[in-house]
């Protein structure tokens, strides 16, 4: 073994030096600008930080690809989930008249909206694919009131950076950043493909959160919360995902 | 392994000294402390991807052409094992575990593992001259009959000369070009042409490829691709000299009176 060389200590020890001062910058900035996912914690945490930053610096505002209309799936896959509640059973009897979306947190007047409220608040379709974890996909025809608009109307605190979404089924909730819940495509969606929302694609309402993955696209919407922090939210990872072993941010 | 195993070692390291690359007989390492850091490094990315991709595979194992592709659709071919998900018809009656959870996580910290490291060992090769030295046909071994002269000799387990241990021969360049600057690269594009948000972004990455499910697909075959060269790459090692190879890939010294 050769000895190390003066030169060579030295270079090694400002390497070094940098790295970890590069690493320290690194994290003060993620910070400042919202980097930092819920779940940046543990041993996948760097690669989640990586993936979650490289992604909102990448394409903050841009638009999930849309398709024609002669590209909307003849057969879209319905993936089963558990059997509805009887909370569920005794709403959708009654045609989901009673349906409310409750809103709440960091908002200015907190809320709760029937569907039809929803559907006079405003309307946008969009051609997407729902792309799912496992692998598979579809395309589909989305039809629902943005999810900004609901935002506008309750008027969003300025330090507000989640909005966590939550299913009639208790353990099924999740949440996104503001930059994906002011994105012009994310729809609290009630129609598709012309229809109404049917039940096993989510129906009366289902979040449509297109640049990420199928699990964040949680169905039997009840409540939205605004916050500034995922901390104090049930477990503070940002969704139940992560519990299950899955990751927050679902846009790879 | 001891001297039996020296004394068949041809193969692996070249079989026909570079001319642009006269051996260096001094402390030179047969290799860099950079490539043998980077090296280590892609290997550990590669297996964690290789058992979480498969890990991801289970979850749906077949696989489609174009833009969409589920159950309800025409696969273009369907890997007979079982599956994690209750909702794939693959004709066996029992469920794998559903493992997508940290394959995905670590799936995609591997794969950062992956980018940096290679993008560290493509700006050191490029500036080092790595590439062109040791990579990039060498000088009078471009022809076929170069190519061909590799492959009889290896194939015929023929012994070549003390120098192999110090250089690449024509076919271990273009099999590093191909795998470093091909395979990889192609690897990544169509993992990156899954992401929804990546895709967004960039639509030409996916697009450019016919659509999420081809991009898919030519991402499961690449995978192979990779797995088959690291299979004979590991091959080869083995019959030029295990020890003498991890060694020089280790701590960077060629075992230099072995011939090997």
């Amino acid at each position: 073994m050769k000895p190390v060389t003066r030169r060579k200590f030295m270079t090694a020890g400002i390497a070094a030096t940098v790295g970890v001062a590069g690493v320290a910058v690194a994290d003060r900035l993620a910070r400042r600008y919202g980097l930092l996912p819920p779940d940046d914690g543990g041993i996948y945490g760097p690669g989640e930080t990586l993936t979650y930053a490289a992604q909102r610096i990448l394409g903050r505002h841009a638009l999930a690809r849309e398709f024609p209309r002669s590209m909307i799936s003849a057969t879209p896959f319905l993936n089963p989930v558990a059997p509805p509640s009887d909370a569920f059973k005794r709403s959708q009897a009654s045609g989901f008249s009673d349906w409310r979306l409750a809103v709440d947190g960091m908002v200015a007047h907190p809320g709760s909206f029937s569907m039809a409220d929803l559907k006079s608040m405003g309307t946008r379709s969009q051609i997407t694919e729902v792309a799912c974890e496992e692998g598979w996909s579809y395309i589909a025809e989305w039809i629902g009131t943005p999810l900004r608009d609901v935002l506008q109307e309750v008027g969003v605190h300025p330090q507000a950076r989640y909005v966590a979404y939550f299913s009639i089924d208790h353990d099924w909730w999740d949440s996104m950043d503001m930059g994906d819940a002011l994105h012009p495509q994310t729809l609290l969606t009630w129609g598709m493909n012309d229809e109404d929302l049917p039940v096993g694609f989510g129906g009366p309402l289902r979040m449509r959160v297109p640049r990420q993955l199928g699990y964040k696209n949680v169905k039997y919407i009840t409540r939205l919360t605004v916050t500034d922090s995922m901390k104090g939210i049930r477990d503070g990872l940002g969704s139940a995902a992560p519990a299950g072993g899955y990751s927050w941010y679902a846009g790879i | 392994m001891g001297v039996p195993m020296r004394q068949r070692s041809w193969t692996c390291y070249a079989a026909r000294v570079s001319t642009t690359a006269p051996i260096a007989k001094s402390a030179a390492p047969r290799h860099a402390a950079v490539v043998r850091v980077t090296h280590w490094l892609t290997v550990i990315a590669f297996f964690a991807l290789l058992i979480s991709g498969m890990e991801i595979v289970i979850s749906h194992p077949r696989f489609y052409w174009g833009e969409v592709g589920n159950v309800n659709t025409q696969p273009a071919f369907v890997i007979p094992i079982p599956s994690s998900r209750g909702s794939v018809p693959t004709g066996y009656k029992f469920e794998m575990p559903d493992e997508n959870g940290w394959s995905r996580y670590l799936h995609f910290e591997a794969a950062w593992l992956l980018v940096l490291t290679g993008l560290v060992y493509v700006v050191y090769g490029l500036g080092t001259g790595h590439f062109r030295r040791n990579l990039a046909p060498a000088r009078g071994e471009r022809s076929w009959r170069d190519y061909r002269d590799v492959l009889r000799k290896t194939l015929r387990r023929e012994k070549t000369d003390a120098a192999e241990a110090h250089t690449y021969n024509a076919v271990q360049r273009a099999t590093y070009l191909v795998v470093i600057f091909g395979l990889i690269p192609l690897v990544i594009w169509t993992g990156l042409a899954m992401s929804p948000a990546f895709t967004a972004a960039m639509p030409w990455v996916v697009e450019a490829l016919g659509g999420r499910q081809t991009a898919r697909t030519l991402h499961f075959f690449v995978s192979w691709a990779l797995v088959l060269f690291v299979v004979v790459h590991v091959t080869m090692i083995s019959m030029a000299g295990f020890r003498s190879r991890m060694r020089a890939m280790v701590t960077g010294r060629a075992a230099a009176r072995e011939g090997a």
